[in-house]
């Protein structure tokens, strides 16, 4: 649309303060991770004399071999690959069958439906009752805590249906008349239809679980039980995680210090997966969103 | 993926049914009762049930969970209390000043937020807008939405590194000649660091709606525009603002919604005891107060009052937004 406008001056001074500013979102963006890894890289006494920036000083992997080393560190990121599973495949179930159902324009009742969903993301009972209640169902310490209260996300619900809107009826339309079952046609026409939605939604999910932490904070009493976020919560707390009600006045800059490179490298080894599979993932999580908006 | 959902009708409208097709399965009265839908579609109709069960369990039944907030409650005892004690616990935080401290707390950690992290998707997606070269807009992008893809507790991870008396930021405060700062230890810096590590994490993210948006402006009304001899910036106020519109008022809506719960789990890892006079949010005060010192009851009657909060918020905001530009969430 610019194309054929004729280039002012002002325009051409627009364009290079837009790319320095630009330049600057990047920078802003991307030097709190260099500057971690470094620190993670570095000695700690150069870590703790505040001498490390975007460059690592005095090179070496202690902090790195610490870490490694501490198998408290391997169970947690193993209970968070069992987490986000087993909470990723029942949320998915859940999802698409309720998506599927609220896609439906016909079903008699489908709007009552579809606010029993849409009413939850505006009111919710609390952290209160919500705690209470898994509590009492006795779901503390096992991976329902984490995978039941959270399996539908009203957001994703929107989206999947949005897209199984969108697809053409006549399919389904023609497979019943060959006689096959709503279960028939979900699995065997909608489904095999709708992978690429699908295959957004469970990273939608997956990435969310692999991220929490804080119902397993609240529910998981024995450490062998956390998920890696919450071994990486508990190490960057430091003394602070006493602090909870307590007193931090007592805690001095030396028990801050204790460990700074440990801590970078926690973050490095948790952030880690997160950015290889980054690259891949983007372009799914930005037409999901896209699709949300579109209908939601 | 997003190709065929934007051709395709939208929910409400009324599909072109083939007659053939139409005749065999549905001869459809005119009324449709609900035993009649049940047997036509009961097969569906089960489908719903693990889903319904859920909603029932884990969202409306914490719902009602919040009589307690009216009840006497005790652990161990009834899920829904033992005995009514009235108003005693809404009374009891309507009197506490350490709720009043929280509570402006939480309206002014709320209002910062949403006055810097509204805005600033919408101009950094105008700028990434105006790039033309497009591998560069590309990679601007995908640089500015990998925050998003963090977990919470490695961002306050990172703050912390970055905010410590060895950090980068006081690195640079001892090359000014200044003498570094405990920034989290320190009650007065702790709304920037929210607001900012806030702004960090979300608006690369934050732009995808609008640049969506901003592709389904018609270039014929920049011509228009152009030919009434509109300089750029105008095109940009009277064409290119109102054409986004709907996406920022419905944003804006849903911003408002989440406006009392203000990133709770964030400020339950950045705050200590000494930045609680600007730290303290009314969830994260609910959470010491219930689950770490165990007075449910009056934890509930907190949190009932800040969801009522949030509700009317959500509703005033899409009501008045109906009826001033017309746009709204339902």
């Amino acid at each position: 649309m610019v194309k054929r406008q004729k280039v002012t001056r002002g325009y051409r001074i627009f364009q290079v303060v837009n790319a320095v500013v630009l330049t600057g979102v990047v920078v802003v963006t991307l030097y709190p991770f260099l500057n971690i890894v470094a620190r993670s890289f570095s000695d700690h006494a150069n870590v703790v004399a505040g001498k490390v920036n975007l460059l690592p000083k005095g090179f070496n992997l202690k902090a790195y071999e610490e870490v490694v080393s501490d198998s408290l560190f391997w169970t947690n990121y193993r209970n968070t690959l069992f987490y986000t599973f087993t909470a990723t495949v029942i949320a998915i179930v859940l999802t698409t069958c309720y998506a599927y159902v609220l896609s439906k324009p016909q079903l008699k009742g489908r709007g009552l439906l579809v606010g029993i969903a849409v009413f939850t993301m505006f009111f919710s009972g609390g952290l209160i009752p919500n705690y209470i209640l898994v509590t009492s169902l006795g779901l503390k310490n096992s991976v329902w805590a984490i995978a039941l209260p959270n399996a539908i996300s009203v957001f994703n619900l929107l989206v999947m249906k949005a897209f199984f809107e969108s697809l053409p009826s006549e399919l389904e339309e023609a497979a019943a008349v060959d006689g096959l079952s709503t279960y028939g046609i979900l699995w065997r026409i909608v489904l095999p239809l709708s992978k690429a939605i699908v295959a957004t939604m469970v990273l939608f999910y997956a990435v969310s679980f692999w991220n929490s932490w804080f119902s397993a904070f609240l529910y998981m009493d024995k450490q062998e039980l956390w998920p890696v976020t919450v071994y990486l919560r508990n190490l960057i707390a430091g003394a602070t995680s006493t602090a909870f009600g307590g007193n931090a006045v007592t805690e001095g800059a030396e028990a801050l210090q204790v460990g700074a490179t440990v801590k970078a490298v926690a973050i490095v080894l948790t952030t880690l997966p997160i950015l290889l599979v980054y690259p891949f993932i983007q372009r799914y999580f930005v037409s999901g969103v896209m699709l949300g908006a579109v209908k939601g | 993926m997003s190709t065929p959902t934007v051709n395709a009708p939208p929910p409400g409208a009324v599909r072109p049914e083939p007659a053939v097709t139409a005749a065999t399965r549905r001869v459809k009265p005119p009324k449709l009762t609900w035993r009649r839908a049940l047997r036509r579609d009961w097969q569906l109709y089960s489908l719903a049930i693990l889903p319904l069960l859920f909603f029932l369990v884990f969202r409306y039944l914490p719902m009602l969970g919040n009589i307690i907030a009216f009840r006497r409650f005790q652990p161990g005892g009834s899920v829904f209390g033992e005995y009514w004690v009235g108003l005693r616990y809404v009374k009891m935080f309507l009197n506490d000043p350490t709720f009043w401290e929280v509570f402006t707390n939480t309206l002014i950690l709320g209002g910062l937020t949403l006055l810097i992290c509204f805005p600033l998707p919408i101009a950094l997606a105008l700028m990434l807008n105006e790039v033309r070269t497009r591998y560069l807009k590309r990679f601007v992008q995908s640089v500015s939405y990998l925050p998003h893809f963090l977990s919470i507790v490695i961002v306050a991870g990172m703050v912390m590194q970055i905010l410590s008396v060895d950090g980068v930021v006081n690195q640079a405060v001892r090359a000014a000649g200044g003498d570094p700062v405990a920034f989290l230890q320190e009650a007065g810096w702790f709304r920037t660091i929210y607001v900012s590590s806030e702004a960090w994490q979300t608006v690369g993210w934050g732009t995808i709606l609008y640049l969506a948006a901003l592709t389904t402006i018609d270039d014929d009304l920049y011509e228009a525009a152009r030919i009434d001899g509109a300089s750029r910036w105008r095109q940009t106020w009277h064409v290119t603002l109102p054409g986004i519109r709907p996406t920022m008022v419905t944003l804006l809506i849903l911003n408002i919604g989440t406006f009392m719960a203000v990133g709770f789990e964030k400020v339950l890892l950045l705050y200590n005891p000494l930045t609680y006079p600007t730290a303290d949010v009314i969830s994260t005060y609910l959470y010491r107060v219930g689950i770490v010192s165990g007075n449910f009851s009056y934890a509930a009657a907190i949190g009932l009052f800040e969801a009522l909060i949030g509700l009317t918020l959500v509703l005033s905001a899409n009501f008045i937004s109906r009826r001033t530009v017309g746009a709204s969430l339902w």
